[in-house]
């Protein structure tokens, strides 16, 4: 079930640095919302906020609120633990377990939340590595282990990992940036069949890349050296890359600055 | 590297130059030569450590009228000598086992607290006092064992006697607590912080990036450090026990205070009795006469070669694991 | 959770709200346990506080297991569980550590003071009060100042031949058995030294036996550290000096040797508090004596772990509060080394570029 993300004045700290400021913005479902911007800027952070990754960090802490539909992450006596189950994630870099099987990997997210039996875990297993565009490639391998996968591919093990159970937000960060392009362009494919049942969040440094797959673009910066990140706009995808209404913007994304 | 250098040293064509290259020269011979000398030297203490204490045991077991590895005997005051090494071994595999299954499981949990469930301000004083205590000498140790230690066990083994005696293995007769399990209750403690402090190295080298990918799928603290932290830390785990082990076989001081030893293998842990290879040596070295002497060598040849295997083991699993993570990364 | 297909049409019953203890709950649990553990240890007619200590602690965890699955669940109060656990591993651990600490400082303290740093046990009767153990603080000194000065260069060097020079066979070899070394039990060190020096060379029971064999202890302690220091020298600044054609031994001497100097006297300083405290080479091999032996190399002498053991071995109350006295000395040396040795490294540290 996707679900919109309504966040409003959000500030994140790493200890007593604040690293971004007074964030507000809409995610829609059923839709790509790609975040860019320069490095440090804070992108990845405010991410993590969307699934409150970001307190794992230590010394990392939060203020504002973040709305799943009509529930805040952040509110009192709301259980991480279930808050990550419900919003999904994808890192940076490839993370399969190294010790599991491409199967178990799948498996693993639904092993917590109780007792499956085995025909309606390998249905499941199933139906998320087709939904990752990975089942035709490890079909005859799901008990090799996870890390012997390329890298393109321990990627998509990693998203049909993260859709086997059935989150409702899936968030990317840079999912493409340690792949070859023509991994890219399968996990870039991918992005564009998932958002029929997902909202998707993708972080990206690749401005084509945002522009191919996402259908509104937020743009984020920072006033200066030890300055916190900020959200400068969000407008639909091509508003951005076309007609942005912020000066600043316009600069990024035709190189002028970065 | 010297011929970039040949160029300009033969144009300034100054005598001082090439001398003191020469002198380089003889001085990198010599160093390297004290170097791998010290290398040597340590091959030749370790082949001398093998040989001398073979040479010496095969001496004294020629003269053994019993049988070295069964006999439940040591009299070597008297010709013929008859001494077997049965009580000692076991009571050192024993001892050893009580203290590893005692150990081992709290070492982890302490190695978990430090690295991922003490709040920061707890966990860096914490390693830091586990370390600390891994330089208390083993005879303190010892003094606390038989002081302090075997007292205030007696009301636990009557309490295991009460409900446990039935076993056999666990029924105590009274008196001073200077058993075998005592002994393995104060190896645990001894080899804690050397287990602790290499499992949480290896539990802090767990990438982080596999502890966020089961946080991200919604898991418990518990279920991150089950699906990732103690798979990725298991040969660690294994090794840092194998270490432990291979010291807790070799205690000798603190055995040699607390035991209160026989040659006789006792069915029950809790009562006195038994013995092992390094607290025997201690215990009779005093006493012995050259012949005696003899068969303590005999004993701690043995010894040198079990504790020898324990660590090898230990040292291959360590090496395997250097090259997984390393193909991994 | 039945619904395990991914594109569910039925909206899940998805609520992060879920119910939970409050903050104090543990804390109130906790105190409720170690009540209830007194009130039975109590009842039952137990003295020994460790016993309750248990008794409240088996039932925190239960407890603690139980108030959470009821209100939260079985995931949470596996989770619960197993954190109860942990910290419990944490205070097992730390209870017979401190109370190592507690009774040494304790009663070390009642005899400790400068007659008995300063006086031999020399014509006093072990059953009596008094004596000192200036014999054993002078023997232990010297033994391990000889270990110490025969240990630490062939260590020192081994180590710079395996980190600097050492690519070939006879390197993985020495690696090897430096590893095997640091496995070898104390006792069979002094056994060996037993077998070669004084069975079979002849040689009497001396403190110079004793330093060899803390020696051998010493050594591969000393080449595993040094070896970690002089790895984390980076390789640009053997290039740097090598390509302006300073001779490679000289390069090691006053470039890879300084940069490193700090972790390497770490090293041999913990190695220094390790051979401190052994006990089992010197019952071997330096044999005992109750009288001042200036002289490492004639005669026996004592050290303070063999002064230790030989007072507790007298069995009496005068002799046990000589041998806490000697622990407690022998602690604070240990631990003086430890701590100025882990100051160098934190000191030394920032230069060795870490």
């Amino acid at each position: 079930m996707a679900k919109r993300i309504d966040i409003s004045g959000l500030t994140a700290y790493y200890g007593s640095h604040k690293a971004i400021e007074d964030i507000s913005m809409t995610v829609e479902p059923r839709s790509v919302t790609a975040f860019i911007g320069p490095s440090g800027c804070g992108k990845s952070t405010f991410l993590r906020t969307l699934n409150r990754m970001h307190e794992v960090t230590p010394g990392g802490r939060v203020e504002g609120k973040v709305m799943l539909d009509d529930e805040n992450l952040y509110a009192s006596g709301v259980d991480p633990v279930s808050v990550r189950r419900t919003v999904g994630m994808v890192f940076q870099r490839p993370n399969p377990f190294p010790t599991m099987s491409i199967f178990e990997n799948v498996a693993a997210g639904l092993k917590l939340n109780g007792s499956y039996k085995k025909s309606e875990l390998s249905d499941v297993v199933e139906k998320s590595l087709k939904g990752a565009n990975l089942w035709n490639e490890v079909k005859d391998r799901l008990n090799k282990p996870g890390a012997g996968l390329s890298g393109g591919q321990q990627q998509r093990l990693c998203i049909a990992r993260a859709i086997a159970v059935a989150p409702d937000v899936l968030l990317m960060d840079e999912p493409c940036s340690a792949l070859d392009p023509i991994s890219t362009l399968a996990i870039e494919d991918l992005i564009g069949e998932l958002k029929e049942r997902f909202t998707i969040v993708i972080v990206t440094h690749n401005m084509q890349q945002a522009a191919r797959v996402s259908d509104r673009t937020a743009f984020f910066n920072l006033a200066g050296v030890g300055q916190p990140g900020k959200l400068i706009e969000i407008d639909e995808t091509e508003r951005i890359f076309s007609n942005p209404s912020v000066q600043a913007t316009e600069d990024y994304i035709s190189g002028r600055f970065g | 590297m010297k011929t970039d250098i040949e160029p300009t040293s033969t144009s300034a064509g100054s005598p001082p130059q090439v001398s003191a290259r020469s002198t380089g020269r003889a001085g990198d011979k010599i160093f390297l030569g004290l170097s791998r000398g010290s290398g040597i030297a340590l091959l030749v203490i370790m082949a001398a450590i093998a040989g001398f204490l073979a040479y010496r045991a095969s001496i004294a077991i020629s003269k053994d009228e019993a049988n070295f590895l069964t006999a439940f005997e040591w009299s070597t005051g008297s010709t013929p000598m008859r001494f077997g090494i049965a009580v000692l071994a076991y009571g050192t595999v024993v001892s050893s086992i009580i203290a590893m299954v005692i150990a081992v499981p709290i070492a982890v949990g302490i190695a978990l607290f430090i690295s991922h469930y003490a709040p920061r301000r707890l966990a860096t004083p914490v390693a830091y006092v586990i370390d600390l205590l891994a330089a208390v000498p083993s005879i303190v140790y010892g003094l606390w064992g038989a002081l302090f230690l075997v007292p205030h066990l007696t009301p636990l083994y009557t309490w295991m006697d009460k409900y446990l005696g039935w076993t056999g293995v666990l029924s105590y007769q009274g008196g001073a607590a200077r058993s075998l399990f005592t002994v393995g209750i104060l190896l645990a403690i001894m080899i804690l912080p050397i287990v602790t402090s290499v499992s949480r190295e290896v539990f802090r080298q767990v990438p982080k990036m596999h502890e966020e990918a089961a946080l991200a799928l919604g898991a418990t603290r518990w279920e991150v450090v089950r699906m990732s932290v103690l798979p990725f830390g298991r040969s660690g785990i294994i090794s840092a026990s194998m270490l432990g082990l291979g010291r807790a076989l070799g205690e000798t001081m603190a055995v040699a205070t607390v035991l209160s030893p026989s040659y006789l293998i006792n069915v029950s842990l809790l009562d006195p009795g038994g013995g092992t290879f390094a607290q025997n040596i201690a215990s009779h070295f005093k006493e012995a006469n050259d012949n005696g002497r003899d068969a303590l060598i005999a004993s701690g040849l043995v010894l040198f070669v079990i504790t020898l295997l324990v660590n090898g083991a230990a040292r291959m699993i360590i090496a395997r694991r250097k090259e997984y993570s390393g193909t991994a990364a | 959770m039945s619904d395990t297909t991914i594109d569910t049409t039925t909206p899940r019953a998805s609520t992060l709200q879920q119910a939970r203890l409050p903050r104090w709950a543990p804390l109130g649990l906790a105190v409720a346990a170690v009540a209830a553990g007194v009130g039975i240890g109590t009842a039952a007619g137990m003295g020994n506080p460790f016993q309750m200590g248990l008794i409240a602690a088996l039932l925190f965890v239960v407890l603690s297991y139980a108030v959470t699955a009821a209100v939260e669940g079985g995931r949470q109060a596996k989770n619960q569980l197993a954190t109860s656990l942990v910290w419990l591993c944490f205070l097992i651990a730390v209870v017979p550590l401190l109370s190592l600490i507690w009774e040494t400082v304790n009663r070390g303290k009642t005899v400790l003071d400068g007659y008995f740093l300063s006086h031999s046990m020399d014509g006093v009767q072990t059953i009596l009060p008094g004596g000192g153990a200036y014999h054993a603080i002078l023997g232990t000194l010297e033994q391990v100042g000889i270990a110490t000065l025969i240990a630490a260069p062939i260590g020192l060097l081994t180590a710079i031949y395996l980190v600097e020079y050492g690519r070939g066979r006879l390197a993985k070899v020495v690696t090897f058995f430096v590893d095997v070394m640091t496995g070898i039990p104390s006792i069979v060190a002094g056994l060996f030294i037993l077998s070669f020096w004084i069975i079979i060379l002849g040689f009497g029971y001396s403190g110079f036996a004793g330093a060899m064999a803390l020696a051998i202890l010493m050594m591969p302690i000393v080449v595993r550290s040094t070896e970690e220091m002089l790895k984390l020298v980076p390789d640009e600044l053997r290039e740097a000096s090598l390509a302006l054609g300073v001779p490679k031994w000289r390069t090691i001497l006053k470039v890879v040797l300084p940069t490193s100097i700090g972790g390497i006297t770490t090293g041999v300083m913990l190695a220094v508090a390790r051979i401190a405290g052994e006990s089992a080479p010197i019952v071997l091999l330096v044999f005992g004596s109750q009288a001042i032996n200036p002289s490492p190399f004639e005669g026996a002498q004592s050290s303070l772990p063999y002064y230790i053991y030989e007072q507790w071995q007298l069995g009496n109350e005068a002799s046990f509060d000589r041998a806490w006295a000697a622990a407690l000395v022998l602690i604070a040396f240990v631990m003086i080394l430890n701590l100025v040795a882990r100051g160098i490294a934190r000191w030394k540290a920032p230069k060795t570029g870490r």
